[in-house]
């Protein structure tokens, strides 16, 4: 864990924020354009669940640096009302909000690691990886 | 923010230069709309060159203006869409198998004259 930062998501602006802060970060990390593109994606996915479910929450960049590992670990992290239909969410083409149904499962596919902790009540957290090949 | 969308004989041609978030997105669906009702235009061409993202969010609105201007009577082609753009589409499940694409904008306005017999 050598680098922190976090973007609030409070308005739907920051989702572009949040995507531009994490590909800048990746790109530091050494993440070619493919890769970056990728990262930028799931931050924008991730961002979006939170703007559109959570009304508030934050993303927050880890680099990992390691002697034989590199790789960046993004955290998605809200108190909103939590996931109910969490195995309907992994699904592709669900959606309660009229969209494609392609983020979550988007997200998992775009990365490499994928962990999602969700109580109704107490809000998500969504911890991904990708390491630097 | 508004992306400008030029007029050329009956094809109206858009760059998008900019990171889109979901507002200008939005926006841009409606501009389109009421363009090609006001002008008539049989012909779109959107290129997507210097566009870095396509989240499913702006997926979406591609896939819907597209669909939304073949009702109205205009064909819309993408083009330009990146390597990096295109993989990342895949990956999220994202195919867009309706909507004609093409290269470049040389291509996109080729296609648009095939398809519209011109």
């Amino acid at each position: 864990m050598d680098f922190q930062s976090c973007v609030n998501i409070k308005k739907e602006w920051d989702i572009v924020g949040a995507r531009q802060l994490g590909r800048d970060i990746a790109g530091k990390v050494g993440f070619g354009t493919v890769d970056q593109a990728r990262i930028a994606t799931a931050i924008s996915e991730l961002a979006r669940n939170i703007y559109l479910y959570a009304g508030t929450g934050k993303v927050c960049f880890e680099t990992i640096e390691e002697i034989n590992q590199k790789g960046l670990i993004i955290i998605a992290m809200d108190d909103g009302p939590g996931i109910r239909e969490l195995n309907q969410v992994m699904e592709d083409g669900f959606s309660t909000s009229g969209g494609l149904g392609a983020g979550l499962p988007g997200v998992k596919r775009l990365m490499d690691e994928f962990d999602i902790q969700s109580e109704q009540g107490n809000g998500t957290e969504i911890k991904v990886v990708k390491w630097l090949r | 923010m508004r992306i400008p969308i030029l007029k050329l004989h009956n094809y109206l041609l858009i760059s998008i230069q900019i990171d889109l978030d979901d507002q200008t997105a939005i926006q841009f669906q409606e501009d389109l709309l009421s363009k090609i009702h006001e002008s008539g235009a049989t012909g779109v061409v959107i290129d997507l060159t210097s566009v870095e993202i396509i989240d499913s969010f702006i997926a979406k609105v591609l896939g819907d203006v597209v669909t939304m201007s073949d009702l109205m009577g205009a064909k819309v082609v993408l083009t330009g869409i990146q390597p990096a753009v295109a993989m990342t589409l895949i990956d999220l499940g994202i195919h867009l198998q309706d909507v004609p694409t093409a290269l470049d904008l040389e291509q996109g306005l080729i296609k648009l004259r095939q398809e519209l017999e011109e």
